[in-house]
């Protein structure tokens, strides 16, 4: 079966993630979330402490504790601190207590490399399973909510007038967010989740004219940038979630470059 | 028909009392026009209204399966989110192409549609915002200074088509304005508001009464929103006017 190849196990594993990653990141980028993404994904280690600890299903710790994460973090805004500085504190304090809490699992031996930076390679057809459902319920939550999130986007007064409830929204986002976290550990570890959710939608914006066009075009490059950093890391030998990531950078950079071109074009020569 | 009932409202913001004792109706076809200094509650009544803020004392009744036609004061489009015209104008809802050209057509705005929002004149984005609020077809029309950006004749030709619309729609339309001399032509029913109502009735009797001339002076050209007066709520009772 073709599943029996650990290659093609993770290049669907990488664009199960990319495609869940893309509209949500799109979201992340658009309300400048960025830095809660990354506060939801760093403390996913504290999950996998906890459910070594429990012995429960490492997806299910990750998710309980990046849910709670990114409650917390939704409640505590707005209430003395600046966003930044809050989630400053809480991103890195979380990273922090989860390496602690990961020492006194005793008797365990695990690779803490492995929730790190991930290790795509090592996806089983079970994780695969976790993978591709988690993708389908996030992917669903955004097809049917879509509208109302952009407006919510958009401006919350506007949202209110079309009846729609901005907290609800966000709510739904904070909870596709955690799944992306929950999803993607595996495939490019904490450190380098919230990377692939901003990265490729920053690079597909200068070629996108509507919402829908970027997130369409954000997933492709996500997961171009999946399986090309897989076959990259495959010949060159190296860690493959940093190197999925890197690719996604040069692909942020070729496209700032010639969307920057294509600007300047368009000032000396205005489409009539 | 009574679109829109409001009793004993007040609001309060970081523990402030920014709106008292609120009582406001506003019936189907009926233009009315909230005026009053900076910081005077207006767009914290209008969100009040919509939804945006709670009530912290008092209620607003709508009337049931009211749809309200939303046009803020300014709205900000953050960069990295693209958005042409057209996308624009089917938000939230999927509207028809021919219905949103004919929206923009109505508006002024005709071939608009492919543009990106961020690319627009001030007075272009106000147009298509009112379009768009039009494309809900409301019941009522909530517009917080939405002439903005507009010069003298744009200004005309808004409240000329916001006449046109009541007169088409039949809806009710809700707006706070600068422009007092304009409102005075434009509407039904004039609201002088300054934490609590002021003075409310017919433009002519507004124009004319203390609480009106105490807080915008007795040449409002010059006095516009120039200073806030101080004085007991409610020194004019609305019945006597209205």
């Amino acid at each position: 079966m073709i599943l029996d190849d650990f290659l093609v196990r993770a290049a669907l594993a990488g664009i199960g993630v990319a495609l869940a990653a893309a509209p949500l990141g799109c979201f992340v980028v658009w309300r400048r979330m960025a830095y809660f993404g990354d506060a939801t994904a760093h403390a996913a280690i504290l999950g996998v402490a906890l459910s070594l600890v429990l012995s429960t299903s490492i997806f299910a710790g990750v998710l309980v504790i990046s849910l709670a994460m990114a409650t917390i973090v939704s409640l505590l805004s707005g209430k003395g601190y600046a966003m930044d500085t809050l989630l400053g504190v809480m991103a890195h304090s979380a990273l922090a207590f989860g390496l602690v809490a990961v020492s006194f699992v005793s008797g365990v031996r695990i690779d803490l490399m492995a929730y790190l930076f991930g290790d795509i390679l090592a996806v089983g057809k079970a994780d695969l399973a976790v993978i591709w459902t988690g993708t389908a319920l996030v992917l669903g939550l955004m097809g049917w909510r879509w509208s109302n999130l952009l407006t919510a986007t958009l401006n919350t007064d506007l949202a209110h007038a079309s009846g729609i409830d901005p907290k609800r929204e966000q709510l739904i986002l904070t909870l596709s967010l955690a799944v992306v976290v929950a999803v993607a550990l595996k495939v490019v570890g904490v450190l380098l989740i919230a990377a692939l959710l901003i990265i490729p939608a920053a690079a597909a914006r200068p070629f996108s004219r509507t919402p829908e066009a970027m997130a369409l075009l954000a997933a492709a490059i996500g997961a171009t940038a999946a399986t090309g950093g897989l076959q990259a890391a495959y010949w060159l030998d190296t860690p493959t979630g940093p190197t999925i990531v890197s690719l996604a950078a040069i692909l942020f950079a070729l496209a700032s470059l010639a969307g920057n071109a294509r600007r300047k074009a368009w000032r000396a020569e205005p489409p009539r | 028909m009574t679109l829109l009932a409001i009793e004993h409202l007040d609001i309060a913001l970081g523990g402030h009392l920014v709106l008292e004792d609120i009582h406001l109706t506003l019936e189907r076809g009926e233009i009315v026009t909230i005026v009053g200094p900076n910081g005077s509650g207006k767009t914290t009544l209008l969100r009040s209204i919509i939804g945006s803020l709670a009530p912290t004392r008092g209620r607003i009744d709508a009337s049931p399966g009211l749809t309200i036609g939303y046009v803020p004061q300014r709205l900000h489009l953050d960069a990295t989110l693209p958005m042409t015209v057209a996308r624009f104008m089917s938000l939230p809802r999927r509207r028809p192409s021919h219905r949103v050209d004919q929206a923009l057509d109505r508006a002024g705005v005709a071939g608009l549609g492919s543009r990106q929002m961020s690319e627009l004149s001030g007075g272009q984005f106000q147009r298509i915002l009112l379009a768009r609020a039009l494309l809900e077809s409301p019941d009522l029309l909530i517009l917080d200074e939405a002439t903005q950006g507009l010069d003298q004749r744009g200004i005309a030709e808004f409240y000329r088509q916001i006449e046109q619309v009541r007169r088409e729609l039949g809806c009710g339309v809700l707006m706070v304005s600068h422009e007092l001399h304009v409102v005075m032509r434009a509407s039904d029913r004039v609201v002088c508001l300054n934490r609590s109502i002021c003075c409310e009735g017919t433009p002519e009797r507004v124009a004319t009464s203390p609480a009106y001339l105490a807080m915008f002076g007795h040449d409002i050209q010059d006095a516009l929103a120039l200073y806030r007066h101080h004085h007991a709520p409610l020194p004019v009772s609305s019945e006597s006017l209205s």
